[in-house]
């Protein structure tokens, strides 16, 4: 599949991303991880086209680079949906939980935490807490609280948001 | 200085990690992870020793000797911590020995039969089910079977400066693999194999052939031809009890012919053959002001090194096919012509010390009318399994010659199987070239030997040429920067691909420590001591093919048959 057939602008993002590279003058290998969150903060994620840039301009190899990234968290590969939902996994939500609303958002997006859906409307993302315990358990979408949700209401929730997306007013 | 263990003295030296001094003193401490010359990584935890005044156990591979200091190695604590790791790893590691390609010889069943593991006592749910990669045409890596000691990826890093693969994701999750998790075939992947060298379990295996020959030998209509490689004679006893350095040369052209193949031939006939035409192309380079240095081309890992991280230095490689290469094209032309066969029906199979050679023999270039000259390869490994399967066991057969017109070698061609063999032969051809005379010692010292950069001065009329042999591809990429920065006082260089050569190539079997790689090698120095001809140009059957079909070396036929060209290659990198 070429990057054009998908619909994806990897090349011009890799000009981007050689931009953001240029923020770090002199950078090397210790510098991967904050040069990792700056292309991620600029592109919504990591493309392999930009890993692959970051590797070269590091001069490490772009299984190093993969390695590094898959290892933490916060990176994704693939580009936010229209909705971006987080689910909190904190203690407080886990204990009013969050796993049974975690399933619910999984099998009604029919996608895993870190993967976007294929139409690009929605992208779902485990975080660790997102320091709001007195709503527990608590869902955002496109960075909107939704607080004390269960998993009926966050079925609901993905039917209202996946609705109002395709009215064109997606928050 | 002295250092007290099990109650016992021993020496050790300042400096160095106590597993060092251990081992050095046959105190048999297991580890899992531990890779002889590479910076120790703790992460299997199986050395691990008692150490007087220390509140932990401590890792004996990363734990420096100290004067005075009092070592317990098996005091049942550490054996209960050794026991209790191994029956972790296993609680994840699925249960099918009998069905695995390392049953017998895999170090996580030899360690849970010694520390006597007799009942699964921690059962994991896997998170992650794999599915083994065979994408490649040389190595199947199957993560399911891995136990994470890391041994592939600092090989792969470290020694051959590749780094195709890592640790990918964390946890539970974690497992080894490609970057962006895709097939080896489109990864920076050179095929060496070295990786399967080090791999303690069957995570990472050879793509085998096996059942495709048996198919072919068992075809009627197939004319299934053989050849072996310099470097398999003096491994493949050790695969049936022998110790290493056992030369088989003529059992196993015996054992070949046993198992039905209608031609036993020797690479080294064209290893003899390839050094006729390199050091012609040697010779003309210098005299003509082409590309130098020069570097050799018949190490198919280290082709796909340079055509991947250094394709500036493409047109500096030999146009020279390797051995292998060139008897398939021979055994489809010149030997196909003269038995009457139709080359379709030819099956031709290559017996080598490598993986690589497998992805070799399917590279579109060397091939010819959509047909690959060399049909299958199969390593040393993958032939011992055929020859245990057909029950014949190739040291105890009465040695036989190999087949005309193949079969005919010198010294010179068995050499290519160590590190600087290829060197050595090509300097006494290229000498008796432009002299006319033979060199007047033949063993070339400075080139011998397992360091991983050897390099020589060599006198040939008054002009003195610079040569250097590299083996493991970090150092030739090492040697490749200097030249690149502007050293020019080389005019040739040898690269094996791995440390060593092929006598510990990624098909060789398994276990071998450096002490059996060096009797591997003075196995190929004895026979270049022994035998009366040892110079490429006079290998007579050479002379003959020369005469009858080929004209001269560098000719129009050799190129159309004998030569090729390498481009650069993109990959995930």
């Amino acid at each position: 599949m070429s990057p054009e057939s998908v619909g994806c602008a990897c090349a011009t993002e890799t000009l981007q991303a050689d931009a953001v590279l240029d923020r770090f003058p002199e950078a090397r290998r210790e510098h991967l991880i904050p040069i990792l969150q700056a292309v991620q903060d600029e592109f919504g994620y990591l493309s392999q086209a930009n890993m692959l840039a970051i590797g070269r301009r590091l001069n490490l190899p772009v299984s190093k680079v993969y390695g590094v990234a898959t290892f933490y968290n916060q990176f994704r590969f693939q580009p936010r949906g229209r909705v971006h939902c987080q689910v909190c996994r904190g203690t407080a939500c886990h204990v009013k939980g969050s796993a049974t609303v975690l399933e619910a958002i999984r099998q009604a997006l029919k996608i895993d935490p870190g993967q976007t859906s294929r139409d690009g409307q929605f992208s779902l993302e485990v975080v660790a807490c997102i320091g709001a315990c007195g709503l527990a358990p608590v869902v955002t979408m496109n960075g909107e609280f939704h607080a004390s949700v269960t998993p009926d209401s966050v079925r609901k929730l993905v039917q209202q948001y996946a609705k109002d997306t395709q009215n064109g007013n997606g928050k | 200085m002295q250092i007290e263990v099990n109650n016992r003295m021993i020496e050790a030296r300042p400096g160095e990690m106590l597993l060092t001094a251990l081992r050095r003193a046959h105190v048999n401490v297991p580890t899992l992870c531990n890779l002889e010359h590479l910076t120790p990584t703790g992460a299997c935890r199986l050395c691990v020793v008692e150490v007087e005044g220390q509140r932990n156990l401590v890792p004996s591979c990363a734990f420096p000797v100290q004067e005075g200091m009092k070592v317990r190695t098996h005091s049942p604590r550490a054996v209960g911590a050794r026991k209790t790791i191994v029956e972790l790893l296993l609680a994840n590691h699925p249960d099918d020995c009998l069905y695995c390609v390392r049953n017998n010889n895999c170090t996580l069943q030899s360690l849970a039969a010694e520390l006597g593991v007799r009942e699964r006592r921690f059962r994991a749910e896997r998170s992650n089910t794999y599915h083994a990669d065979t994408s490649s045409a040389s190595i199947v890596r199957d993560p399911s079977k891995c136990i994470l000691c890391g041994k592939c990826v600092r090989v792969c890093e470290e020694v051959q400066g590749v780094a195709a693969i890592d640790f990918i994701h964390r946890g539970s999750r974690t497992h080894v693999g490609t970057a962006f998790d895709q097939g080896l075939n489109v990864s920076s992947c050179i095929n060496c194999g070295q990786c399967i060298m080090v791999c303690p379990t069957s995570a990472l295996r050879e793509q085998s052939a096996i059942k495709e020959v048996l198919d072919a030998l068992r075809n009627p209509d197939r004319f299934v031809v053989v050849q072996h490689a310099p470097a398999v004679s003096v491994t493949l006893a050790e695969e049936f009890g022998l110790r290493p350095g056992a030369d088989v040369d003529g059992c196993l052209t015996a054992a070949l012919r046993r198992l039905g193949f209608r031609r036993v031939f020797d690479t080294s006939f064209s290893a003899d053959l390839t050094i006729m035409e390199e050091a012609s192309e040697l010779v003309r380079r210098l005299r003509t002001g082409g590309r130098l240095p020069m570097l050799t081309s018949c190490s198919p890992g280290w082709i796909k090194y340079v055509e991947e991280f250094h394709p500036d230095f493409v047109p500096n490689l030999s146009t020279c096919k390797s051995p292998q290469q060139m008897l398939g094209a021979l055994i489809k032309s010149f030997f196909a012509q003269r038995e009457g066969l139709d080359p379709a029906k030819i099956y031709s199979v290559a017996i080598m010390p490598c993986t690589a050679k497998k992805f070799e023999a399917g590279r579109p270039e060397l091939g010819r009318d959509g047909r690959p000259d060399v049909d299958a390869v199969l390593t040393t490994r993958e032939l011992a399994r055929i020859f245990r399967l057909r029950g014949i066991d190739p040291t105890r057969v009465v040695p036989e010659s190999a087949d005309h017109p193949f079969g005919e070698r010198t010294t010179a061609g068995k050499l290519f199987g160590a590190t600087g063999g290829v060197m050595e032969a090509a300097l006494r051809t290229a000498h008796h070239l432009l002299t006319g005379r033979e060199l007047e010692e033949l063993k070339v010292k400075p080139v011998r030997g397992l360091e991983g950069v050897k390099e020589a001065r060599v006198r040939i009329n008054g002009v003195e040429l610079g040569v250097a042999v590299a083996s493991g591809l970090a150092n030739a990429g090492r040697l490749l920067g200097e030249v690149r920065a502007g050293r020019a006082d080389l005019q040739f260089i040898e690269v094996m691909t791995c440390p060593g050569g092929c006598i510990a190539g990624g098909g060789q079997p398994l276990g071998a420590d450096r002490d059996a790689v060096r009797a591997r090698m003075r196995a190929l120095y004895q026979i270049d001591r022994d035998e009366p001809v040892r110079v490429s140009h006079r290998n007579e059957a050479v002379r003959r093919l020369y005469d009858e079909f080929l004209d001269e070396p560098l000719s129009e036929a050799s190129h159309r048959l004998l030569h090729t060209h390498y481009h650069a290659r993109e990959v995930i990198r």
